[in-house]
């Protein structure tokens, strides 16, 4: 098997670092704010959500409501789609009317997925705010859409892959990027 | 993977992959009926029409609210007000609906098979919502999705379906389901109401008094006597029917502690379900109907932009 050169750009450590600095920048931003919520889209979103909930939760003493939101359902190419993926459950268990939501994803790319996500939680009630914290933002926007907190910016094009990966999900933590050179002598 | 078919016709060529497909996204709609805002933009732009050739209220308003909550444009048509009255044949009401390009058609027809007929000449999906006694399979997978809620669908799990088995494609939607997932269905009926054949279907036990369908069961569905048929005399008298046949309190206590009792409507009350049973803390009859617009609309998401 030809060996591909991946980058990591991220291990484990980098990782918890990234995330304590993501968590106290929310903190500090949000200082003050009454209600204020983490809705993480599946399906990694929902871990780094997760995770950086109980970071939150040490440094501040701070609770934060934690939502699930699925965006199957407001994706703009579901007509073209040659199979609909799979459909899983959105949860958000308390009103978003006049809430300081962040929403957060692993990778920032297009931005037509955050698109969704905000039609998404609108349906849910009228937040006050809707930030952004993403572990990668990997450039290449479709949409007029930046994030409020970015773990680590990786300039890619869009035939590379970046790949994210969590504990929780996967068994380890790593982000890697593989270029496109890398697939060409495949 | 999962449910890539143009059309939903039967449940009796269903894998039990796609059955599983089904049920698990329904599962996920189920959360759009408690938002304050019940619509998800899914299917905007897509074109449903609801093409119903018998009366129904119940699956022709279910199919119509999951259209809408997908945010498809529901358009009904009844043989009533159709052109059908005019004397138009199938064939040609199907060819004039074609050519207004509408994305999904639900159809019930009293004929078995006017869907597929219908499936078989149009680009568009089909979802049979009732051919004559052959299927039903919406209603089928929202009773499976109502199970599911209360126990596991799988071997071992014991459902006993009660009433007017020959006439209900209710109760052939759900043999053919249930028996692909491994479950056990029992049937009883009077004699005159039973199809030849039933107990060579592998999973089907056939009994011959509701005492012996109910004993251990999990599930007691109890299908609808079609009184409009008493002139056919399939039994002696509906009070005869309701004595020997009718769940009642006593009956149900045969079953499984934690049984179970399903009613597809519209009961009748006191025939082949007592009203203490009918709403009984054990009834789920309208977790069903709930259940059938969460199951609908995954139906129509699934098959939506599947076809032409």
């Amino acid at each position: 098997m030809p060996k591909i050169n991946k980058n990591i750009i991220c291990d484990s450590k980098e990782m918890d670092r990234i995330l304590a600095r993501i968590a106290a920048e929310i903190v500090a931003r949000n200082k003050g704010c009454r209600k204020l919520a983490l809705v993480g889209i599946l399906t990694r979103g929902v871990c780094l959500a997760r995770r950086l909930q109980g970071i939150i939760r040490e440094i501040s003493a701070q609770e934060l409501s934690l939502g699930i939101l699925d965006i199957t359902l407001y994706r703009d190419d579901l007509a073209n789609a040659t199979h609909h993926p799979v459909l899983r459950k959105t949860e958000i268990p308390f009103s978003l009317d006049g809430a300081t939501v962040v929403l957060v994803d692993d990778v920032l790319y297009t931005g037509r997925t955050v698109r969704a996500a905000m039609d998404g939680l609108i349906d849910f009630g009228r937040p006050q705010s809707i930030q952004l914290a993403v572990l990668v933002d990997r450039g290449c926007r479709e949409l007029p859409i930046s994030a409020d907190y970015i773990g680590v910016e990786v300039p890619a094009s869009p035939q590379d892959r970046v790949m994210v990966r969590f504990k929780e999900s996967d068994g380890f933590d790593l982000v890697t990027v593989t270029p496109r050179s890398a697939f060409q002598g495949e | 993977m999962g449910f890539r078919r143009k059309d939903l016709l039967g449940t009796r060529d269903l894998s039990a992959v796609e059955i599983r497909t089904l049920l698990e996204s329904a599962e996920s709609f189920k959360e759009i009926a408690e938002r304050p805002l019940k619509k998800v933009p899914a299917l905007r732009g897509k074109t449903v029409v609801n093409l119903f050739f018998e009366p129904s209220t119940r699956t022709r308003t279910s199919f119509e609210i999951a259209a809408k909550r997908l945010s498809a444009d529901a358009v009904n048509m009844s043989a009533s007000t159709s052109s059908v009255v005019k004397g138009e044949s199938l064939v040609d009401t199907v060819d004039n609906l074609q050519a207004m390009a509408p994305d999904i058609i639900v159809v019930r027809h009293k004929f078995v098979g006017a869907a597929h007929l219908i499936a078989g000449r149009i680009g568009a999906s089909v979802v049979n919502a009732g051919d004559g006694a052959n299927e039903h399979p919406t209603q089928a997978l929202l009773d499976l999705l109502t199970i599911s809620e209360h126990k596991k669908l799988e071997p071992g799990l014991i459902v006993a379906i009660i009433g007017d088995i020959a006439h209900s494609r209710v109760a052939r939607s759900n043999i053919w389901a249930l028996t692909t997932l491994g479950v056990t269905v029992r049937v009883c009926a009077p004699p005159t109401m039973l199809p030849r054949g039933l107990e060579e279907i592998a999973g089907v036990k056939v009994c011959s008094r509701p005492e012996e369908a109910l004993e251990g069961a999990d599930v007691a569905m109890m299908l609808r006597i079609q009184l409009e048929r008493q002139d056919r005399l399939l039994f002696p008298s509906v009070r005869d029917y309701a004595r020997i046949f009718g769940l009642n309190r006593q009956r149900l206590e045969i079953a499984h502690p934690d049984a179970i009792v399903m009613h597809p409507g519209p009961m009748n009350r006191g025939v082949e379900i007592t009203s203490e049973v009918a709403d009984g803390k054990r009834a789920v009859i309208l977790n069903q109907v709930s259940n059938g617009v969460a199951l609908r609309m995954a139906v129509l998401f699934l098959l939506g932009g599947q076809g032409s």
